[in-house]
């Protein structure tokens, strides 16, 4: 049985391995309102998260959002990168949350046809 | 919705819109009793006697991106299709419990769902809530604590990626055990 014990081990190693993120690069931000929880946004964090860890991506921080408003679009999720424009996808079932993270995450490569909308400031 | 799971998962999301510090999340699961509840309490700003009157209907909403707000009245929907009640308690500047009570052998009652997926969403969501979750199945409990995990992690966030396994892993080893199963 796993216990809060080892928990405290694996973070000690993580330490040690000096493989504690200093803040991300990128922020993925998933729709969590009444909305996108209907839609699947649960399964697009999971899946989002999964595909980090099995990655093993540590400059990335993933949020969690309230309903903002293009409720037919969703689930949607957000990725957001320092001096690049916020893209906003839709629809976001599993398979394009794993998408999301190889393409554009990792690859640089926006996943066109999911993006909904695409904010410079 | 098709999973209880999920309505949890959106109960709890209003207690954080809520601007809670601290919620507890609890649900029994009791055959002798014929009776599944999940409770909810917050410590979040609270709701006035005629909010607690207005939330059950699907054009309240406190929102301001729409004009209608679906989460509660679907609860109260499914609560009722089973034979059971949806409680909502509130006062203003102290918080709210909401209680759904279902029959567990209800036909028409959502299956519980995965409340592993639920719990890894609400932790990495509520890295500054204090988040505490009791689960009983005829008599067998898992807790949770969010702070206690917290102080284990020393600083390090829910979404490292061998955190994130780590806690994947407990969560399926602690929910076979809950339910009777073989561990891994």
């Amino acid at each position: 049985m796993k216990s809060l014990e080892d928990l405290k081990k694996l973070r000690e190693k993580l330490q040690a391995g000096n493989a504690v993120r200093q803040g991300g690069s990128t922020q993925i931000i998933v729709g969590m309102g009444t909305c996108g929880i209907a839609a699947g946004a649960r399964e697009a964090l999971n899946a989002i998260m999964d595909e980090i860890a099995k990655r093993k991506l540590r400059d990335v921080v993933v949020r969690q959002t309230g309903c903002i408003g293009m409720c037919e679009k969703e689930p949607l999720v957000d990725v957001v990168r320092e001096g690049e424009a916020r893209i906003t996808y839709g629809h976001v079932t599993p398979e394009v949350a794993r998408k999301i993270v190889a393409e554009h995450v990792v690859n640089d490569r926006i996943v066109d046809e999911n993006v909904v909308a695409k904010l410079t400031d | 919705m098709h999973e209880l799971a999920l309505h949890i998962l959106d109960m709890v999301q209003n207690c954080l819109d809520a601007g809670a510090s601290e919620v507890v999340l609890e649900i029994v699961e009791d055959q002798a009793d014929d009776v599944l509840l999940i409770r909810v309490s917050d410590n979040g700003r609270g709701m006035t006697a005629e909010q607690v009157a207005q939330v059950r209907s699907p054009f309240y909403t406190s929102r301001t991106t729409r004009r209608v707000g679906l989460g509660v009245p679907l609860i109260d929907m499914t609560t009722a299709q089973c034979g059971g009640h949806l409680k909502i308690e509130s006062r203003p500047g102290k918080g709210t419990v909401m209680e759904a009570c279902y029959r567990l052998s209800h036909i028409d009652r959502p299956p519980l769902g995965d409340m592993a997926g639920t719990l890894k969403t609400l932790l990495i969501g509520s890295q500054d809530v204090d988040f505490t979750y009791r689960h009983t199945v005829d008599g067998r409990q898992f807790a949770l604590s969010s702070r206690e995990l917290q102080e284990a992690l020393a600083g390090v966030p829910f979404y490292d990626p061998e955190v994130w396994e780590w806690l994947s892993g407990y969560l399926r080893e602690n929910f076979c055990r809950l339910y009777g199963g073989a561990t891994e």
